[in-house]
């Protein structure tokens, strides 16, 4: 609503501000080539034509009132700017922030100097260029290095001239780089100069907004198995690299163990069953017990939980008794006492109630056990 | 036996990725001053509008988005849509990721969208763009409509491709009604072109004309003709009914919100002049600027041939003239001048 008024609002003052000239009262925008006239009136579109017609008259009049240069293409008029203002396209560029060099030469006070396209080569007693086709200084032609103590017998000076040079150009990729991504934090996506795009170039799929960890190298050899074996034959009969180790057997692994034996054992697959089957059918066993092992499971259980309560129970008994306690938060403390002598009795309520019978679930816990002893038998 | 090694986490969709920052540079000059143009400048170029067409639309509608496209086709400031965009849904919640999507594929900033259905009837949503997010909105329907190949788009008075505009508003309710003020700067800001400095006079050939009564809203497109006149120095103008003829009546709109609409209207701070290149000079010498004048080849040059100054014709020349004093004295030289092939002449030559 409000946003509405201001429109509104402003729409009346643009038109106000313009002038209004004594002969019409139309407000006009000569930036725009726009003419308004708030008080026509009108039956009929028909005459509206007409009185758009003499709108234009007099918009015409005005442009021809401006100053002009009068060329053999015609009258070349200069435009008023426009008064109307109209909402931009794009955000306004933002200036980039400084370099981590321009922040330092800032700091010192160092200046840009410019400096000249020619220099003189005392070696061919010439002007060359500095940078480009036969440049003054250029490593790749220099003719002969002379050798120096400091030098190791091995090493080519030539070959080490290149690689400096691969060094210092990585480096300086790097820092711009870095300079850019400081950039971009700091300025956000429209610090940048406008000729790069930072690229996102994967998102996650999910759509979680739980930042989104590299892969490791398990990750990655699991989709490189699954890429490898995608093709039509499984990925039997493609060509390897040198080099390259056959996947890894990744997914479920049927093993088929020998049905007949070798010599003096029993036929493995057999055995095999016959272990799934006992786990089977003591799981639901209930007369193979262990007693003692039962009885002494459920004592180590009962007293674990007596002494737990008794730790709870005394910890809070032994502060009723100290000095701190006694003087303030009287409601606290009683509350803190019958709470803790409740604990005890819930507790010890609990553990009469929690009595279980001992042929349930304590019994299948030696189901191993029992069950190879059925085997054994059988 | 199961496979010892965890499986990485697998989602529905596939592998979580990292995100990796990675700096695309462009690999040609051309690429470069592609994106140097779209990207935000102080000085920000015509804003472009795409026509797009929903899931159904009348013949009508169909002939609004045609003519709006050759209304603002010139200097490729209008791009359209052929297929139908089921998707968009300007007034819902979700509906306009795909507009807000094409508007940054194709970089424009202005849309209008034709639909057709029974509970509105040949409705056309305009729209504008800031950073490639709607900024607002207008819902018109289109009552009556006339297309420029109806009107016959006026033989004499038809106005060039692309030239800027001018426009007359009547009536109050452009200033008393919000929805109508809105409209206001909506249409200028769809047909108004670049903004000038200088302009031909004689060169203003059309006008945007809408007048405001009631709900209903008339725009109409005409041709100037400017005549000789009478009574006063400057000429007389003459509106030729041209393009396209529309009665619309507003029917919902969407304003920008207020905070957006302030960052929109930013303006830049007056920067300094342009710098001119070449151009020195004082008040001593005047103004002076060097021209650069390519490498010439003085000898291979083309230059106009001097066809008597060549060595045969002087020499025709001369034995004439001595021949046409000699001939009254003596009857026959006795010199017998051979003919030559044109081979030998070249070779001469």
């Amino acid at each position: 609503m409000d946003s509405s008024e201001d429109l509104a609002i402003e729409s009346t003052s643009n038109h106000e501000a313009y002038a209004m000239q004594p002969a019409d009262l139309y407000a006009m925008d000569l930036g725009n080539l726009m003419v308004f006239d708030p008080r026509a009136s009108f039956s009929s579109p028909a005459e509206c034509l007409e009185k758009a017609r003499e709108l234009i008259q007099a918009l015409s009049d005005k442009l021809y009132e401006l100053p002009a240069t009068v060329d053999k293409v015609g009258r070349l008029v200069t435009l008023p700017p426009p008064t109307t203002r109209l909402p931009r396209e794009k955000p306004l560029p933002k200036p980039r922030p400084p370099t981590k060099w321009e922040q330092f030469a800032q700091k010192k006070g160092i200046k840009k100097r410019k400096r000249s396209k020619l220099e003189y080569d005392d070696q061919t007693d010439e002007w060359r260029r500095r940078h480009g086709y036969k440049r003054v200084n250029d490593e790749n032609q220099i003719p002969w290095i002379e050798a120096r103590d400091t030098d190791e017998p091995g090493v080519d000076p030539f070959e080490k001239l290149k690689s400096d040079k691969k060094e210092r150009v990585a480096k300086q990729e790097k820092n711009q780089l870095s300079n850019l991504k400081a950039a971009a934090k700091k300025g956000g996506k429209g610090a940048l100069p406008s000729t790069l795009q930072l690229a996102a170039t994967s998102l996650p799929i999910t759509g979680s907004k739980t930042p989104t960890k590299r892969m490791n190298k398990d990750e990655i050899g699991f989709a490189a198995g699954l890429a490898s074996t995608a093709t039509a034959s499984g990925g039997k009969f493609d060509k390897k690299l040198p080099g390259e180790k056959a996947p890894k057997q990744t997914g479920k692994h049927r093993k088929f163990l020998p049905v007949v034996g070798s010599k003096g054992q029993s036929s493995k697959e057999k055995e095999q069953l016959g272990n799934v089957l006992s786990k089977v059918l003591a799981k639901y066993n209930h007369d193979i017990l262990d007693v003692g092992k039962a009885v002494s499971k459920y004592n180590v259980e009962e007293e674990g939980k007596r002494a737990q309560e008794n730790k709870k129970a005394g910890g809070k008994g032994l502060r009723k008794f100290s000095g701190k306690d006694r003087s303030a938060k009287k409601g606290g403390l009683f509350n803190k006492k019958s709470g803790g002598s409740r604990a005890g009795g819930g507790s010890g309520g609990k553990s009469g109630g929690s009595k279980k019978p001992l042929g349930t679930k304590s019994a299948g816990s030696f189901k191993g056990k029992a069950g190879g002893g059925s085997a054994k038998r059988k | 036996m199961s496979h010892k090694t965890p499986r990485p986490k697998q989602t529905s969709a596939g592998f979580e990725f990292g995100t990796m920052l990675r700096i695309v540079k462009p690999k040609t000059k051309r690429a470069k001053r592609m994106l140097e143009k779209r990207a935000p400048k102080v000085d920000e170029n015509v804003k472009r509008l795409m026509l797009l067409q929903g899931t159904k639309s009348s013949s009508l509608i169909k002939n609004v988005i045609s003519d709006l496209y050759h209304l603002k086709k010139a200097g490729g400031a209008a791009v359209k849509f052929s297929r139908k965009n089921d998707n968009v849904r300007p007034f819902e919640g979700g509906g306009e990721t795909s507009l807000e999507f094409l508007s940054a594929k194709t970089d424009c900033s202005l849309f209008a969208f034709g639909t057709h259905s029974k509970k509105r009837p040949n409705n056309l949503v305009i729209g504008r763009m800031y950073d490639h997010h709607v900024l607002d909105m207008i819902e018109l329907g289109v009552d009556k409509y006339q297309s420029i190949a109806q009107l016959g788009g006026g033989r004499k008075a038809a106005p060039q491709e692309g030239s800027k505009p001018c426009f007359a508003f009547l009536g109050d309710a452009f200033e008393s009604k919000p929805e109508l003020a809105h409209l206001k700067e909506m249409l200028l800001d769809f047909f108004r072109g670049e903004e000038v400095e200088t302009i031909n006079v004689g060169g203003l050939d059309r006008v945007f004309v809408c007048a405001a009564a009631g709900d209903k809203v008339y725009l109409r497109h005409c041709g100037i003709e400017l005549k000789k006149s009478d009574e006063s120095k400057f000429p007389r103008v003459e509106l030729v009914e041209v393009g396209p003829c529309f009665d619309i009546s507003i029917r919902r709109s969407r304003k920008p919100s207020e905070d957006l609409r302030r960052e929109a209207m930013k303006m830049p701070l007056k920067t300094a002049k342009k710098k001119v290149k070449n151009v020195k000079g004082d008040s001593l010498q005047g103004k002076i600027g060097k021209i650069y004048m390519p490498k010439q080849e003085v000898e291979g040059m083309a230059l106009a041939k001097m066809k008597g100054l060549k060595r045969e014709r002087r020499q025709a020349a001369a034995a004439k003239a001595a021949a046409a004093a000699d001939t009254p004295a003596k009857e026959g030289d006795g010199s017998v001048v051979a003919e030559e092939t044109p081979t030998q002449k070249k070779a001469r030559l």
